[in-house]
Formats: C-alpha cells, sequence, structure tokens
C-alpha cells in the first residue's frame, strides 16, 4: 500500500520531470534553429496577425487536414477535441478550489471521453483498411494509438463501472505538490489508467507527440509572405556576406 | 505518338488513386555526376571514403541550420493526409513516391543517429542505418520528387517534402553522389552564363535575328536589347526563351508589350539565365553564388528596375529568396517591387490602359491555364494573396475569347506538377516524367474533350519544355503548350514608331 503510493508518487514525479525538460528542450532547439529562407506555403498572409490566424486556425480547425482528408480529419479532430474536454475536466484533481469553468465543463469531459476513444478507434481503423497507411504505420504508431485507447477505456470504465475513491486520487495529487504522500487508492483500473498516462507522458519528447509544439514553429504555416518588403536572413547566412 | 520502352498510363476522367505497388518505380534512378561537374560546385567528384559519418555529420549540420529540416523530421504522425496528393504516387504507385513514404527515407535515417528512440529501439520506431542500399534507395527516390509543395498544402503540420529532398540532395552532394543534369548545368552557369551554355555572341546574334523576324511580321521595329547600359528594366528570363518553341514567342511577347510600354529595357549576357538550379540541389551557397549574377548585372548595367520573365522556380527564388541572397536592392527605384514578374508588369500596363489587344487574332485558340507550382504554391504576385492565380488569368482573358479553367482540383494551389519540375527535366528520367504528368493530363483532357480546349498557357520554362515532350506520349500534340506572353504577343496592337517607315538603321547607335 505503502509502496504503491510511493512508487506512483515518483513515477509522477519523474514522468513531469521528463516531460516538461524534454518538451523545453525541442521547445528551445526548434526556436534557436534558423529559418534562413522565407518558405510559407502560398497564398499565404502577409502581415503576423494574419498569421496568428492562419495559425489558429490550424490548431483549432485543422484547416489543412480537412483539405487533404476528410476522414482523418474527422477522427483526428473528435480525438484532439475529446482530449481537450478530458484534461479540463481532469483539472479538479490538480486544482483547489476547482475553478469555475472547470465545473461547468465537468459533464462534457464524459462526452470528450467517448469522442476520443470513437476518433481513436477510426484512426487506428485506417492504419489497417487503408492500404497506404498500412504501409507507413511503423509498430510505434500502433503503440500509441493502443495507449490512448487504453487510456480513454480505463478512464471511462472507472466513470461508468468500477468506481475509485476520487477524493482520495485528489488528495494523493494535491500532496504531490508539497512532497506530502497521501495513499493512493490501489483500485486495479486506476493504477493502470494512472501508469498509461504517466508513460505517455514520458514518451512524449521522444515521439511523434512532438507535433503538437512542432506545428507552431512549421516555416510553411507560420511565416508571413513579405520577402520583398523585409530583408530576411539567418545569422549563418550573414556570416557569408563578410567573406 | 511517341515511342515509349515503359507502358504508359491510360488517361482517366478523375485521376484514381492507385493501390500500392512496392518497388515499382525502383529501377528509376538519373545519372550520375562527373568529377567534372562535381568540382565546380564544391563538391568531392565521388563517393569518399567514409562517407557514412560524412553524411550523417552533414546531416547533422543541415539539422541546425534548417528549422524545417528539424521540426519536419519529428513532427509527422503519418495521418496519411499526404499519401494521395504527389503525382509521381498517383502516376506510378510506388509507395515511396507518397510523400510520407519519402520523407521516411530521411526520417529513419535521422531516428537511428539523431533520437533517444531511434537509438534504443530502431525497430519499434523504424529507425535504419544509413546502409548503401538506404544511400541507393535515396539516390533514387529524392530524385523522383520535383519540389512542387503539393503535399505541404494538405499535410496538418505544413510538412513540406521538397524542404527534405533538398536537404537529402545537399548530403548527398557532400559525399560525392551528385545528379549529372543539376550540377552539370550549373556548372555551365557559372562557365558560360545560362544552363544552355549559350555564349554573348549567340545571344546577341539571336535578338537580332528576332528584331528582323518580328519587323517582317509586324512592320515594326521592336527591340530586343542586351547589355544596354542605362535601361530602366534588367529582364531576366530562362534562357530557354532564347532558344526554342514555345518559349521563344513568349519572349516575342515580353518585347512587344515592352515596345508598347514604352519603359527602356535590357537583357543581359552575364544574368541570361532566370533558373537557380541550386535550390533544386538544396545548396545555399550555389543558389547564392547564382543570384549574385543578377545583383551584378543590375549594378553593371545601372537598372532602376528589375523583371523575371516566365520561370516558375526561378520565380520562387526571385520573388522568395532573391532579397535574402543577394539584396539589400536599395540602389534601385523604391516605387517598385523587387523583383517584379513579367505577369505584373503585363498586367500593371493592361490596368492603366496602355495596352490595346485585338483579342481575335486568338480566336483560333480556346485556352486552359497551367498553375506552375513554384509560382502557384511558393510565391506571389501583387499585393494580395492569391495574386499569383489571379493576375495570370486576367492577362488571358484580356488577350483571349476563349478561356476555360481545369477541374478546380487541380489549379490554384491545388496545381498538379507537369511532372518535370525540380531538376527532373531530363531523358534519362522520361518514364518518370511522362507517368507524373498523368494528374495533369487527365484534367486537361477534360477540358478538352468537354470545353473544346485547343491550347495550355504555362508561365514557366521547365512546364513548357516537359508539355511539348509529354503530350504525345498521351496522344497530343506538343505544340498545344504555349507561352501565356505568346498571347500577348499576338493580339497586342503595336504602334509603329515614326522612324520605323523610313529607316532601319537609324537607331543603330546606342549600342
Amino acid at each position: 500500500m505503502a509502496f504503491l503510493t510511493t512508487f506512483y508518487a515518483f513515477l509522477f514525479y519523474f514522468a513531469a520531470l521528463v516531460f516538461v525538460s524534454g518538451v523545453l528542450f525541442k521547445i528551445t532547439q526548434y526556436a534557436r534553429t534558423p529559418a534562413p529562407l522565407k518558405i510559407p506555403t502560398t497564398p499565404a498572409p502577409t502581415t503576423t496577425s494574419g498569421v496568428v490566424l492562419r495559425m489558429m486556425r490550424e490548431v483549432v480547425l485543422f484547416e489543412s487536414l480537412f483539405r487533404g482528408n476528410k476522414w482523418t480529419w474527422i477522427f483526428g479532430w473528435m480525438f484532439h477535441f475529446g482530449l481537450l474536454l478530458v484534461t479540463l475536466r481532469h483539472l479538479r484533481y490538480f486544482i483547489e478550489p476547482v475553478w469555475f469553468p472547470i465545473e461547468l465543463v465537468q459533464p462534457f469531459g464524459i462526452y470528450g471521453g467517448m469522442a476520443m476513444i470513437v476518433g481513436l478507434t477510426g484512426l487506428w481503423a485506417r492504419r489497417f483498411l487503408v492500404d497506404r497507411v498500412r504501409y507507413i504505420s511503423a509498430p510505434s504508431d500502433h503503440l500509441i494509438l493502443a495507449l490512448l485507447v487504453l487510456i480513454g477505456i480505463s478512464g471511462l470504465l472507472m466513470k461508468f463501472v468500477f468506481h475509485s475513491d476520487i477524493v482520495e486520487i485528489k488528495a494523493f495529487f494535491m500532496g504531490l505538490y508539497a512532497y506530502d504522500f497521501q495513499p493512493l487508492p490501489s483500485d486495479p483500473l486506476l493504477l493502470l489508467h494512472l501508469f498509461l498516462v504517466a508513460l505517455l507522458l514520458i514518451i512524449f519528447p521522444y515521439s511523434k507527440l512532438l507535433h503538437a509544439p512542432g506545428l507552431f514553429f512549421s516555416p510553411t504555416r507560420n511565416q508571413a509572405d513579405n520577402p520583398r518588403e523585409v530583408r530576411h536572413i539567418a545569422p549563418w547566412a550573414q556570416q557569408l556576406e563578410q567573406k | 505518338m511517341a515511342k515509349a520502352t515503359f507502358l504508359v498510363p491510360e488517361l482517366t476522367q478523375y485521376t484514381e488513386v492507385p493501390a500500392v505497388t512496392p518497388g515499382a518505380m525502383a529501377h528509376s534512378s538519373p545519372f550520375v555526376s562527373k568529377p567534372d561537374f562535381q568540382e565546380p560546385l564544391g563538391y568531392p567528384g565521388e563517393l569518399v571514403e567514409d562517407w557514412q559519418n560524412k553524411a550523417i555529420d552533414k546531416m547533422g549540420e543541415l539539422l541546425g541550420k534548417y528549422r524545417s529540416l528539424q521540426v519536419y523530421m519529428d513532427a509527422c504522425v503519418k495521418c496519411g493526409a499526404c499519401t494521395d496528393k504527389c503525382h509521381y504516387f498517383l502516376g506510378t504507385s510506388d509507395p515511396k513516391n507518397m510523400p510520407v513514404g519519402r520523407q521516411d527515407l530521411m526520417r529513419k535515417v535521422y531516428r537511428r543517429y539523431f533520437t533517444v528512440a531511434g537509438k534504443l529501439f530502431p525497430k519499434l520506431v523504424g529507425a535504419e542505418d544509413f546502409t548503401k542500399e538506404v544511400l541507393d534507395d535515396w539516390y533514387s527516390y529524392f530524385h523522383q520528387c520535383s519540389q512542387c509543395r503539393r503535399c505541404s498544402v494538405f499535410c496538418p503540420y505544413g510538412i513540406d517534402t521538397a524542404e527534405i529532398s533538398m536537404a537529402a540532395r545537399e548530403i548527398m552532394d557532400c559525399i560525392g553522389v551528385g545528379q549529372k543534369y543539376c550540377n552539370e548545368i550549373i556548372a555551365k552557369v557559372y562557365k558560360v552564363g545560362n544552363n544552355l551554355g549559350l555564349p554573348g555572341p549567340a545571344l546577341i546574334d539571336t535578338l537580332e535575328g528576332l528584331e528582323e523576324d518580328v519587323f517582317d511580321e509586324t512592320g515594326v521595329r521592336v527591340r530586343y536589347p542586351i547589355d544596354q547600359v542605362g535601361a530602366e528594366v534588367l529582364l531576366v528570363t530562362p534562357s530557354a526563351d532564347f532558344f526554342a518553341e514555345p518559349h521563344v514567342d513568349g519572349l516575342i511577347g515580353y518585347g512587344k508589350m515592352f515596345h508598347e510600354s514604352g519603359v527602356t529595357w535590357t537583357l543581359s549576357t552575364q544574368a541570361s539565365e532566370a533558373a537557380n538550379f541550386g535550390m533544386f540541389i538544396g545548396s545555399y551557397d550555389n543558389m547564392r553564388r547564382i543570384s549574385q549574377r543578377i545583383r551584378e548585372a543590375a549594378i553593371k548595367l545601372k537598372v532602376k528596375r528589375i523583371v523575371f520573365g516566365e520561370c516558375g522556380h526561378a520565380w520562387r527564388v526571385a520573388y522568395s529568396f532573391l532579397n535574402t541572397l543577394a539584396g539589400p536592392w536599395d540602389f534601385l527605384d523604391p516605387r517598385y517591387p523587387v523583383p517584379q514578374h513579367i505577369c505584373e508588369f503585363t498586367y500593371d500596363l493592361i490596368q492603366q490602359g496602355k495596352l490595346t489587344f485585338d483579342k481575335s487574332e486568338n480566336d483560333d485558340k480556346v485556352m486552359t491555364f497551367h498553375d506552375s507550382c513554384n509560382v502557384a504554391r511558393a510565391s506571389r504576385m501583387g499585393d494580395t494573396p492569391g495574386g499569383q492565380f489571379e493576375i495570370p488569368r486576367a492577362i488571358i482573358r484580356a488577350t483571349c475569347n476563349h478561356f476555360y479553367d481545369m477541374d478546380e482540383d487541380t489549379i490554384r494551389d491545388r496545381t498538379f506538377c507537369c511532372g518535370g519540375g525540380g531538376g527532373l527535366l531530363t531523358d534519362d528520367l522520361m518514364e518518370l516524367r511522362v507517368k507524373g504528368a498523368k494528374p495533369r493530363m487527365d484534367a486537361l483532357n477534360n477540358v478538352i474533350q468537354e470545353k473544346g480546349v485547343t491550347h495550355m498557357a504555362a508561365i514557366c520554362a521547365i512546364c513548357k519544355t516537359q508539355f511539348s515532350k509529354v503530350l504525345p506520349y498521351y496522344g497530343m500534340d506538343m505544340s498545344q503548350i504555349i507561352s501565356l506572353h505568346q498571347l500577348v504577343g499576338d493580339a497586342i496592337v503595336l504602334t509603329p514608331d515614326p522612324e520605323d517607315a523610313d529607316d532601319d538603321d537609324s537607331d543603330d547607335d546606342d549600342d
């Protein structure tokens, strides 16, 4: 009992550390790598505010994917929007008092969990049914889907079938902020759910999940189309001019 | 119908997505560059010893120099949105011609040498050592990408396979595995000044011949000046324009248009080439060196504006990169963007009412327009996004009575590459070029059948050359592809100079 609590406490400290430092490292790397040439995919906005709008459409609506493939868009968007609602719902375990908007979102978080599973199932089905997508799928692509599906199913099962003591769960996580280990309920489903979430945090900076920060740094999407008006030059290219 | 040693695809009403056929194009590979063509570009003549380590080092260097490459190696989630977007996949069904399939050729090496997951669990994440087999695959398939960026339009993260194939070619060049076609041409630009290797005297001769032809045909003395110091506009155009049909009809059109504009202009023997194959091989250094010729020519000729002729990738380098590579342009007239596209120039004159057209001169043609990939997805014309689509169409509508667009899915930013871009316009890749043209040929065939279209205009020397060669494979005629400015030249109503009638030699003293 005490062992489990301690194990999970350290697991989450470790996962949080890997996640935060790993993602910060990648973001720093992306930010510090210069983009030496203007390569926005045109037609592109000519101003910074236009670029912000384009980026918001990509992040919120998955605009390019919508143009690219409707099935992938519908399943992908369901999954991501569901994940957002689920994440917001789960915030109640990590804050005290619970903010009003988070209270409001609680019921929608459940629908979000269902949408997540449906979306993931659709995306996974494409990896088997569409020969082109089957060809490009590596084992890790299947495993990440499996991981997310298991997280979703174990979560929904706890909501609807095998309830856990959520007051104790909240006490456990609130305790982690102060290095004060409160006992974690030992329901197998909960332990599985938490273990997989920690695993997801750990692999995040080392996997394709980097698409999340990556999008913001994609030069074809985040550059303004103004090369004739503003001279764009990278530091390493500037050095060539001194020769 | 041209004879083919391979199966030419059957045209279909809609371009269908084929089932994947692994290895279908594994045999396609362009001629390898000889040492003579490698060294002028600063590359080793042949495969170096210890090539594997040198290639990995180079990849590391490029990952640190290009954010695009670093982000695109990491970000792909294998969603599959790009898999049915590449014309080479649609035409060949080889899965390594799916954009993600092509990217993965580099990504598996990246993962093996630059990521924790790939070092620890290569099989799990699809990481692989950089073996000779992988290098051979690189050479084959990174020369089956025309860098047209169609995939980047549909990718949720904007991953641009062109960036990856450019980096791959740069890495291969640095270990001595270059492509003959591109590198021979760049060496020719350094030695002679243009891709076709036309020396100055030959250019001057050609232009004099053009002046005579136009005079004979129209009775108006239209000038085709070269190396004329103090002209207002320096025109930089692909050397194909000096040389062959249908390109030269475009050049004739530029001259007539300038004649009517009253703006003095000149070509340059030094910058007698708009093309910049440095981009195709992903070499910033070579691209910059080629661009500098234009700066030098502009200074030497004391021009005030720079205008580019019809050339797709040249316009990308000009519009998007020239300010970076050869700017700043503070010695030119600040009232005009630098550089300008010939279509922007012509369009402005049309807007100002300075050109008069007799559209009936083009009544023998029912036109459609092919958006060239680099113009469509990597540049702009005019002040507003999308001007690169509207301005050429406005010129066609101003000069022709009959114009129909092809299917919306195959034009504007969803346009299909002609099949010969990105440094692949070489006879040793004929099978790839013919098969890669299929999506465009399908769409063209549709408007031919449904709208009675007879001709397709383009604003790219590579597109025009490619279509002249490929149209006959699909049972069409090579003369069906024309320059946009041929339409301008044919419909324009010329104003004779008062001197034209009496004395041919009166203006010979200004050169």
